[in-house]
């Protein structure tokens, strides 16, 4: 029961919090609107809150898609040639010193002002956790289930397929939960940079005509948005790994190593 | 199939652990080494497995038909190393899993399940190892271990991390399940071996030697209760403690 009350309190909280700066403020509707204000142009623009909304989740999943596979293919050869591993981090890491965000200008450069750039921004910014966590999650296999593996007479290709890759999905659950709170980010910075659709577009030009209920309307969308894909994402990731809610809720945990 | 293993060496950061050490596995006998803690017993073993990657170890391995002992050899460890995403059958399948491309045959997983139930684990097959108890665990790696159905069954103080009560059972239950088979067991604890064994060694000393084999009498697993058990566990506990000092 609590369960189910504790989000709905929460939300009532900070929404009362909310109206207590704008009452204790007494700030003018077009710098702070109250929550209320807020709420009711939501439900007044919802049809074209819902239509940026749309465009930016699309860009939000193709980014958290392409961005997890790119990761977890990198991820892959890095442990797979070791020769690979000394060229390529070097310069994963150093890519890391760039932030991605100074490169949006660039990408709209190179990309338009479509969709495309906005995906690549979300996929830059979530590659390097995902690989980062992968990469960490397939080196670390316990050293016996190797050892084991190779007395049982598994050739390399099926201790990576059956021991490796699956002892590092709990590490790939962490990278993709990291990827999924970091990907809207990602997009709506690039719909910032410029856009005609989108969110970020629509909070911008909602701010720049004083329309600031507007704003925090489509602020709000984006937040439950971006819940919505975390829980989604931890999720999935709970599935991959059965085992490990079962192993903390048991006394007994054997876990070797 | 008597194994031997001719002038094993090992060194361990410049320093020599042991050389020129001669061990033979005799067919259908269970071997145990005792010795204390870095006296190069587990590399011995992981020689035979074929996984002693980290040390410094040499040696001639020789089977009595003459073929290579690559590849027949059962490794069983400290740890029950069970895959916590594998459920109990797939555990014990786990061999079969790994060397073939098409799923386990119906004899397979029909062996896989009498073996469960030879460990008292037949109506759990389908659990996952996380659901298990440290003993519960370490009787699907035993299952594991016998569905492989190897010439030599190698274990490295496989119950060691067991409870008393459960170390005893487990005793019990592999002496069942291994007897007639070549084991060689790797333990610190005399009485384990002398409960199991056909044949007991001590490895110890600085390089390290191996001693004349004990022979306990008597058919195993034997009682705890066997006067002639104490007896020489006493004088086995009083032979390891000498190299203490």
């Amino acid at each position: 029961m609590m369960r189910w009350l504790r989000p709905v309190i929460i939300t009532l909280g900070l929404m009362l919090l909310w109206q207590l700066i704008v009452w204790l403020t007494d700030a003018p509707h077009f710098i702070l609107p109250g929550p209320l204000r807020v709420l009711e142009t939501l439900i007044a623009q919802f049809p074209l809150l819902m239509k940026h909304a749309g465009i930016t989740l699309a860009e939000i999943l193709l980014g958290l898609l392409l961005g997890t596979l790119l990761g977890l293919i990198s991820a892959l050869s890095l442990v797979t040639w070791g020769g690979l591993r000394r060229w390529l981090m070097p310069v994963l890491v150093v890519s890391q010193a760039i932030p991605v965000f100074a490169l949006a200008p660039v990408l709209m450069l190179w990309l338009g002002y479509g969709m495309a750039s906005k995906v690549a921004m979300a996929t830059l910014i979530i590659y390097f956790p995902v690989t980062a966590a992968c990469f960490d999650g397939l080196r670390q296999t316990p050293t016996g289930y190797l050892q084991l593996a190779r007395t049982l007479g598994a050739n390399r290709r099926a201790q990576l397929l059956q021991i490796r890759l699956p002892a590092a999905l709990p590490a790939f659950g962490s990278g993709l939960r990291v990827a999924a709170s970091v990907a809207p980010i990602g997009a709506v910075v690039g719909e910032w940079v410029g856009s005609s659709t989108g969110l970020g577009y629509l909070m911008l030009n909602a701010n720049a005509r004083m329309q600031v209920d507007l704003m925090f309307a489509a602020l709000m969308v984006l937040a439950v948005m971006a819940l919505a894909l975390y829980f989604s994402v931890n999720l999935i990731a709970r599935r991959l790994t059965p085992w490990l809610q079962e192993s903390t809720s048991s006394t007994t945990r054997g876990d070797s190593q | 199939m008597e194994i031997r293993i001719e002038q094993a060496s090992l060194h361990w950061q410049q320093h020599c652990v042991f050389t020129d050490l001669n061990l033979t596995l005799p067919a259908g006998q269970w071997t145990s080494i005792l010795g204390q803690s870095g006296v190069g017993k587990s590399s011995l073993l992981q020689l035979l497995c074929g996984i002693a990657d980290d040390a410094d170890i040499r040696g001639r391995i020789q089977c009595s038909d003459g073929l290579p002992l690559e590849g027949r050899v059962a490794w069983m460890a400290q740890q029950d190393l069970l895959l916590p995403w594998l459920s109990l059958r797939d555990n014990v399948l786990l061999a079969a899993r790994l060397t073939q491309s098409r799923s386990a045959s119906t004899e397979q997983r029909e062996l896989a399940l009498y073996l469960l139930q030879q460990v008292g684990l037949g109506e759990r097959a389908d659990a996952l190892p996380a659901q298990l108890s440290g003993g519960q665990r370490q009787r699907v790696a035993l299952a594991r271990t016998l569905f492989q159905d190897k010439p030599l069954v190698c274990m490295d103080e496989p119950f060691s991390a067991l409870d008393a009560i459960n170390r005893l059972k487990l005793q019990d239950l592999a002496a069942e399940l291994l007897a007639d088979r070549t084991v060689l067991m790797i333990t610190h604890d005399p009485l384990e071996a002398l409960r199991l064994s056909n044949r007991i060694l001590v490895l110890q000393g600085s390089p390290a030697s191996l001693s004349a084999p004990l022979l306990p009498a008597g058919a195993t697993p034997r009682p705890v209760s066997d006067p002639q058990v104490l007896q020489q566990q006493a004088q086995l506990l009083t032979l390891l403690a000498e190299t203490v000092t």
